[in-house]
């Protein structure tokens, strides 16, 4: 009983963390912009031109995983580079101005991905890592994964040290709560703003990269299917702190498998009723958040959607 | 060093000359776009803006398209000004267009006068209850409407997918996710022979002046605009935020709903997935391109429509890729965003060489 009972949730798990992964790097690229006093609601768009430019890259150079996630990376970062100019330097509305950039994302990656709607990759074999992946359930579910993923775990330390610990992050959290003081002491606040908007681009980048590269591994047009927005919403449901971003990504990443799982098992719903449960999942996590107004104004990046020029 | 500096007053050239100068920069990036794809940017604009409008055919099919622009972004708009982002206008079409099909679907047919006008009205009912839930997510719960009209889009779509695949579909429809073609009393009337065009612009033109006299005369209109320019006053004067919230997401629901209703009981005649080539989403642009103003909204309207409209036409005679549309969309929008920045601000003017060398002096 206890057996099969492990035998249906391995899969469930392992799949779980990978459905988890795209949300993770979009995620913590999106916290990060956030915490400068950013909101970038481009993600989306972001994440479609990173999907397309990896998979462009991949097939390019017969499947090489690098070269696509670093493809993807850059091209997150030059389409968050318009979303950059028109909130830092010019002013501009940051939930427009991310609007726009999700509506020119869906409609360049759609351009550019005609040429490779035919084509698909072999994916990439997960890495066992020695040792670690004999430990049981732990063990096959966190250690026999493809090497993105243990990347996305590298990267959340690596958000989550900088952001707590460095000098680095107490700046990027100043220029978030009071852009005036951080200016008045002498932070480029305009700079270290763009530096956020671009580490959130390339993560998004990653994020799509991963999905057609490693998790699909397709172009379809449209391919992100709301994950952006999805990213987004977990950043105000982890109330900006890393660890609960995380936690967020997975809980998604279960319901989204869960509901393949519950339809290969033929439920009796109808499969798209199920495939609409990750986004009202969304609702309600943010309205459980968001009620608690007192918990959401403590944590909110004071300066968050406000634009700053300096001297101005 | 920053370039830009505050103006003293907001430049009033520059709120209306935005749209201008973002629609040529999104010409002259597409020309450019035109010239690499190896197609001569004058034949494309050509192909795009001027072919379809030399047969009457083309202007019926400008129109229908514009229509249901023009509507949803009327409703948006109204919204906008209160800083209130109702960006899943396509959801609420979407729900629109599936409660006016289920009228035409129960009447089996009934041949009565009554079938259309209760489809415009459960057109509106459904849109309006699927802009009132974020609605009442927001004003009961804090939750952001950006976010939770965008996911309820999701689940709307899911919704008619799950309707035309299964208790819907047309049962002689050799299992196409499609309904039942709807008869003559469930489609509104056409206005010419041969012609898409039919008597739904109507319901655009009665609302684009319904919507002028409501902006530029009515109290509650000023209370959502002021709420969005200055919360802080509008908070002092009393102004309730909550009733604000309402409004704009019940009223934007309700003209995309009857946009949806138009769309199923006029070109469409039938409940489909693809009833609505992104129309949501392109009257966002719609109504900031139109300055949220009724009547610009009115020639950005038309302009979005060419650009549908020419997409269709250059993918057909220049075999252009369809996505083109959406580029031209997102340009247009990033263009005008930052042509926008103009109206607050400036270029920052160096002082001229000779005064710095009087100065010093």
């Amino acid at each position: 009983m206890i057996e099969s009972f492990f035998v249906h949730l391995i899969p469930i798990l392992i799949g779980t963390l990978g459905a988890a992964t795209p949300l993770v790097f979009a995620g913590l690229g999106e916290l990060v912009t956030e915490k400068t006093g950013v909101i970038n609601l481009g993600v989306e768009g972001m994440m479609l031109i990173g999907a397309v430019a990896a998979f462009a890259a991949a097939v390019a150079t017969e499947g090489n995983l690098a070269v696509g996630l670093m493809a993807g990376a850059l091209a997150g970062a030059l389409a968050s580079l318009p979303f950059g100019i028109l909130t830092l330097s010019l002013g501009a509305n940051q939930a427009a101005s991310g609007l726009a950039l999700t509506i020119f994302g869906l409609g360049l990656s759609a351009f550019i991905g005609q040429g490779f709607v035919s084509y698909s990759l072999s994916g990439v074999k997960p890495i066992a890592i020695p040792l670690l992946s004999k430990i049981p359930l732990l063990g096959p579910v966190l250690f026999n994964q493809d090497i993105v993923v243990y990347l996305s775990f590298v990267t959340f330390g690596l958000v989550a040290w900088v952001l707590a610990k460095t000098r680095l992050g107490l700046v990027l959290r100043a220029v978030g709560e009071s852009p005036e003081a951080a200016h008045s002491i002498g932070y480029p606040v305009t700079a270290i703003r763009y530096g956020a908007v671009l580490f959130g681009g390339a993560m998004a980048g990653i994020a799509g990269a991963y999905l057609s590269v490693v998790y699909t591994p397709l172009w379809v047009q449209n391919m992100t299917a709301g994950r952006g927005w999805i990213a987004v919403a977990l950043v105000v449901f982890a109330t900006w702190k890393p660890a609960r971003l995380m936690l967020g990504a997975y809980l998604f990443g279960g319901v989204t498998i869960l509901q393949l799982h519950a339809q290969g098992f033929g439920v009796a719903i109808p499969s798209q009723l199920l495939s609409a449960l990750p986004y009202i999942a969304t609702i309600v996590v943010l309205v459980l958040i968001s009620r608690d107004r007192k918990l959401l104004q403590l944590n909110l990046p004071a300066s968050l959607g406000k634009p700053f020029i300096a001297g101005g | 060093m920053p370039l830009l500096e505050p103006r003293a007053n907001p430049s009033v050239v520059m709120q209306w000359a935005a749209p201008l100068i973002a629609i040529g920069l999104t010409l002259l990036v597409g020309a450019l776009l035109f010239y690499s794809l190896h197609v001569s940017p004058l034949k494309a604009f050509y192909v795009f803006f001027i072919e379809p409008l030399e047969t009457s055919n083309g202007w019926s099919e400008l129109v229908l398209k514009a229509s249901p622009l023009i509507l949803i972004a009327q409703g948006l708009a109204l919204g906008f000004r209160a800083r209130i982002y109702n960006i899943g206008a396509e959801g609420q079409l979407l729900v629109g267009a599936i409660c006016a099909s289920g009228v035409a679907i129960y009447s089996n047919g009934a041949e009565t006068w009554w079938v259309l006008p209760g489809m415009v009205i459960a057109g509106a009912i459904g849109g309006a209850f699927w802009g009132a839930i974020p609605a009442w997510l927001k004003t009961h719960f804090n939750a952001e409407e950006t976010l939770t009209t965008l996911m309820l889009t999701y689940v709307a779509t899911l919704l008619l997918s799950w309707l035309v695949s299964v208790p819907w579909r047309d049962p002689d429809g050799s299992n196409f996710p499609q309904s039942i073609m709807f008869n003559d009393s469930a489609l509104f009337t056409l206005l010419f022979d041969g012609l898409r065009i039919n008597t739904s612009v109507f319901i655009t033109i009665a609302a684009v002046l319904i919507f002028w006299v409501f902006v530029s005369r009515s109290f509650t209109a000023f209370q959502i605009s002021v709420g969005g320019q200055a919360p802080a006053a509008a908070h002092y004067a009393g102004f309730s935020s909550r009733k604000t919230v309402w409004l704009s997401l019940v009223i934007s629901g309700l003209t995309a709903g009857i946009a949806g209703a138009g769309e199923v009981a006029g070109p469409v005649g039938q409940l489909t997935l693809s009833l609505s080539p992104g129309y949501g989403y392109a009257a966002i642009i719609v109504a900031w391109v139109g300055r949220l103003h009724p009547l610009g909204i009115v020639l950005s309207g038309i302009l979005m429509a060419m650009i549908y409209i020419g997409g269709d036409a250059g993918q057909v005679s220049l075999q252009l890729p369809s996505a083109i549309t959406g580029l031209f969309q997102g340009m247009l929008l990033f263009f005008l965003l930052g042509a926008d920045a103009f109206v607050n601000y400036r270029l920052k003017r160096r002082k001229p060489r000779a005064l710095i060398k009087e100065a010093t002096a």
